[in-house]
């Protein structure tokens, strides 16, 4: 059992680095938006997996403040910035 | 074989569908070639790993309490992550350049997307 929570944090962190080189490389700032908001996604899936290995609910109060956050983040930047988005030079 | 064995098996196989799924929207987002695509790739297969994760942690857990608060989780990401999907595309139709040669057919302003050059 033990590799397949070793697999599954693996494919969480490829994961998380790929959408991490989306907020870098986004040529603009609504690319950034949702990547971030799939970013923290992947963190409520990693709190989850740990909460999963070691059987405790002490760590699922997190999970839905993070959604929640991460949801206003991505459509504050949608109404409020994206009007203005301009394409990286 | 307990009950606890088979619903930690069962709750393993949850775990990994869910975190391949959630590797495939990654790979999505960082490989699809437009904006809009990759609202595609944050929203749907990013949601149902997520939900496939959070069944899996259900299945681990021993307490109704924790069940619930699963539940929570759950509701709040399916309500929330269509919302987002939904602005983000809408701001980047109505003001940001998009790549009109990707799409077939553009519903939002009544018309055929332009041909391809």
């Amino acid at each position: 059992m033990i590799v397949v929570y070793v697999i599954c944090g693996a494919l969480i962190s490829v994961a998380a680095l790929c959408s991490l080189m989306r907020i870098a490389l986004g040529p603009t700032t609504l690319n950034r938006a949702i990547a971030l908001d799939m970013f923290i996604a992947l963190a409520i899936a990693g709190l989850g997996l740990y909460s999963a290995i070691n059987r405790t609910a002490a760590a699922l109060p997190i999970l839905v403040v993070l959604a929640l956050i991460g949801f206003a983040g991505s459509v504050s930047i949608a109404r409020f910035v994206g009007q203005d988005d301009k394409e990286d030079v | 074989m307990t009950a606890r064995e088979i619903l930690d098996i069962l709750s393993a196989a949850c775990l990994l569908s869910g975190c391949a799924l959630a590797f495939a929207a990654a790979v999505g987002i960082l490989r699809f070639p437009d904006l809009l695509t990759r609202v595609h790739a944050a929203a749907k297969p990013q949601t149902l790993g997520l939900m496939l994760i959070l069944t899996g942690i259900g299945l681990r857990m021993e307490s109704i309490g924790a069940t619930t608060m699963l539940f929570v989780i759950a509701a709040v990401q399916l309500v929330t992550a269509p919302i987002a999907a939904h602005m983000v595309s809408r701001t980047a139709v109505e003001f940001n350049p998009i790549r009109e040669d990707l799409l077939i057919s553009d519903q939002l302003h009544d018309r055929e997307a332009p041909p391809p050059p």
